[in-house]
């Protein structure tokens, strides 16, 4: 067994509930490399919502929250906000992330708290059997819209950057050298980022989204597919846009503007003598 | 009531005058609570109002959020950071709390919600009180689990009741939602603060199904949604482990119901006819066993509920009191759920009529007809928001008494 | 080099059959626990030590180790 994994995975928890040839795995080594990188192992905690992609840090024997359904980053912001000191990753789901937790990631982008989001878009519901999600392509054919998507998909990654989130990345899982980087980039960066990683999902978005159910074959389309971007390209249509695509190091941090502005308050406040009731005889 | 193993209150404290839900805030500061996620709902705002300074006071940190759901959901991932922590709201937002309620049970997070009813079901009555989520508090959230509920009826209880939830659910490490409603939450009184931090010791790993230790502790916790076992592994997909971690989290909290258990009785030592009542709803309950008995004096009144009721009577001559033969006394359930069976039973045995007024459509009385064989069994209800009033309590009581007499 | 597969753990997706960019492996008729087919790196000699195989596998089964 890899090495490295093997000192960071439960391993009394294995085999994975991932499918064979599921991108999650891939994943979860980017993010283990790029945790022991930064040789921050105490120092950090995952979080995650509902889904397959919600199980990566299950396996992982590190501080572990695996919450409900799209109420990853609600809880990952009450962790951080009690351990300001300490860093927190959220693995999510294009479903977990983007429909059922739609209002709590826009929020959570908007006050650009520190966590270092991590969403796996495999285009589908996976778990539940391959319905159609937020994120899935139009004219897919899923269990939900056996006609073909008719939905607009949702842009995780340009929502994120719209909502004012500071880091933010797309990869592939056929990118892991680059996936590797911008999670440890996100993991420093101080603000909310975001990692948007496309990932196969052989057993349920295979057929429907990539047109066959070898991973190899889908990782290799992705690949094709995927051009790094850099600011100013033009990215062609039907071209999926991968590199960091933000990266914003002005602007404050929540807990660090929560922090200023209480003490700017102090300052230009004397403090407030409670004056209430006396002292019982 | 056998003596209950807690540690008392200081005897000494500040009086002052506050209302209700500033007094729930204030308890949950001195109760050691550093961290408050809430979101703006009449009529429980003022605690979130209190709290988004006294947390700040107090060294603790604050946040609004953008909904119920996320609200709870960060008071249960502060308290997995070591951060004592408490959110308030009321009807709508407690449903849509339900689903960390029932997170918050599985994973064993001890945290405190702040209930403070409001007439529904939806939008209902903004303004009004109740007593309707009475059964949302105990089965809100899918599948089975327990809870442990405290309903207060005074400012002094809704402060004592805040700091006893934060006991309970750290010794417990469960959720206990402190159960007010409009009425005491809206209500000035006088009240006895402290000043200061109370000490609260953590849970006895003998009350825990699985043991998980606070983050960044060393001791990598998997705090899993899913049946887990000790290690916080997943069981979900095994019958007979699913069970028994069911059960588990079933007897942790039934085994130990007398330590949990809080009833209040007044002039129950020879009654035969008891009126039990919780929250608000015992304020005119009270008065009404105290104006059958013709008692203007706060005699036999324990202090922690009622210093502030009227003393008069609703009638102006003592000699003219036209329910002076209804031998009535008062049972007063402050832990509402679990519902403690065995303490009811025993303070009713004589009784031949129990009634129970709510403000609901009788659904606290569906437990206490259960639980209590041999008492006739009546109902009390009022609906729209407004408490009964003493004589309403009494006449309805003299009525069915005589119709069966 | 010298490439081990760890069978306990492979799933044998292929995915490492797929993009070592020398075809080092080639599919063993050893079967896994799952019952599947399982990479085997026929070709070791021709590992250039990129961790490309290691780094997609989704299970943690590859293992490149440098020989002198």
């Amino acid at each position: 067994m890899n090495r490295l994994m093997e000192r960071y995975l439960r391993l009394d928890a294995l085999p994975t509930l991932f499918c064979p040839g599921c991108g999650n795995g891939i994943v979860q080594q980017a993010f283990v490399t790029a945790v022991d990188k930064l040789g921050i192992r105490d120092d950090i905690a995952c979080v995650s919502g509902i889904g397959c992609s919600s199980w990566v840090p299950c396996y992982l024997d590190l501080d572990v929250m695996h919450t409900t359904h799209g109420r990853a980053l609600a809880f990952a912001q009450g962790l951080k906000l009690a351990r300001p000191d300490k860093k927190i990753a959220v693995f999510t789901g294009d479903g977990d992330c983007l429909a059922i937790g739609g209002n709590h990631f826009l929020h959570a982008c908007k006050r650009n708290i520190d966590l270092a989001v991590i969403m796996i878009n495999n285009h589908i519901y996976g778990m539940t059997g391959g319905q159609k999600s937020p994120a899935t392509p139009q004219g897919a054919a899923t269990k939900t819209s056996p006609w073909g998507a008719y939905d607009e998909p949702i842009e995780g990654a340009d929502l994120a950057i719209c909502m004012g989130a500071t880091y933010v990345a797309r990869w592939t899982t056929a990118h892991p050298v680059q996936l590797e980087k911008s999670i440890e980039a996100a993991i420093k960066h101080k603000g909310f980022s975001f990692i948007e990683v496309i990932a196969q999902c052989p057993t349920q978005s295979g057929k429907s989204v990539y047109g066959d159910k070898d991973p190899a074959f889908i990782m290799k389309k992705l690949k094709e597919n995927s051009v790094i971007y850099k600011e100013g390209d033009h990215v062609p249509a039907g071209k999926i846009k991968c590199g960091v695509l933000h990266h914003d190091n002005d602007k404050t941090e929540y807990i660090e503007r929560m922090e200023t502005q209480l003490r700017l308050y102090a300052e230009s406040k004397a403090p407030k003598t409670s004056g209430e009731g006396e002292q019982a005889k | 009531m056998e003596p209950q193993q807690r540690e008392p209150l200081p005897k000494s404290g500040r009086k002052t005058i506050l209302q209700g839900n500033e007094a729930c805030a204030r308890a949950a500061v001195y109760a050691g609570c550093r961290f408050f996620a809430g979101y703006p709902i009449t009529p429980s705002t003022e605690i979130i109002e209190v709290m988004s300074s006294e947390m700040v006071n107090a060294g603790g940190t604050f946040i609004q959020m953008e909904d119920e759901i996320a609200s709870a959901c960060a008071i249960v991932g502060a308290r997995w950071g070591g951060k004592r922590s408490m959110t308030a709201t009321s009807g709508p937002g407690f449903t849509l709390m339900q689903e960390t309620i029932g997170f918050a049970a599985v994973t064993e997070t001890p945290v405190v919600i702040v209930n403070v009813q409001r007439g529904g079901p939806s939008t209902g009555q903004p303004t009004m009180s109740s007593q309707q989520d009475i059964y949302q508090v105990r089965y809100g959230s899918h599948g089975d689990y327990e809870m442990i509920a405290l309903a207060p009826s005074s400012v002094q209880e809704m402060y004592d009741f805040t700091i006893r939830a934060f006991e309970l659910s750290e010794k417990f490490r469960t959720p206990v939602v402190l159960l007010a409603d409009e009425i005491v939450g809206h209500m000035r009184e006088k009240v006895i603060v402290y000043d200061g931090e109370r000490q609260i010791r953590g849970g006895h790993r003998n009350y825990v199904v699985s043991p998980q230790d606070d983050f960044f502790t060393g001791s990598n916790s998997l705090v899993e949604g899913q049946f887990h076992d000790d290690m916080g592994r997943r069981i979900g997909h095994l019958a007979d482990k699913s069970g028994s971690f069911l059960a588990s989290l079933e007897s942790k909290i039934q085994n130990h119901i007398d330590e949990i258990s809080d009833v209040d009785t007044f002039f129950m030592e020879d009654a035969d006819i008891a009126i039990l009542a919780y929250g608000s709803v015992a304020r005119p309950a009270l008065q009404a066993v105290r104006s059958a008995k013709g008692i203007r004096e706060e005699a036999g009144a324990k202090g922690r509920f009622v210093g502030n009721l009227r003393k008069v009577l609703p009638w102006k001559k003592p000699d003219v009191n036209p329910y002076s033969h209804l031998n009535v006394g008062m049972i007063k359930v402050n832990s509402v759920w679990p519902f403690p069976d065995k303490e009811i039973q025993r303070l009713a045995k004589n009784c031949k009529y129990v009634f129970v007024p709510e403000m609901n459509v009788g659904k606290y009385v569906r437990e206490v007809d259960r639980c209590l064989k041999h008492s006739k069994v009546i109902s009390l209800r009022k609906l729209g928001g407004d408490l009964h009033t003493p004589t309403e309590i009494l006449a309805a009581i003299a009525k069915e008494v005589e119709q069966h007499e | 080099m010298k490439v081990n597969v760890d069978i306990a753990h492979c799933k044998g997706c292929g995915i490492c059959i797929a993009f070592c960019p020398k075809q080092v492996f080639t599919y063993s008729k050893k079967r896994n626990t799952y019952g599947t087919a399982t990479p085997e790196p026929s070709k070791e000699e021709e590992c250039i030590g990129c961790r490309l195989c290691e780094k997609l596998c989704p299970d943690a089964a590859i293992q490149v180790e440098e020989t002198k």
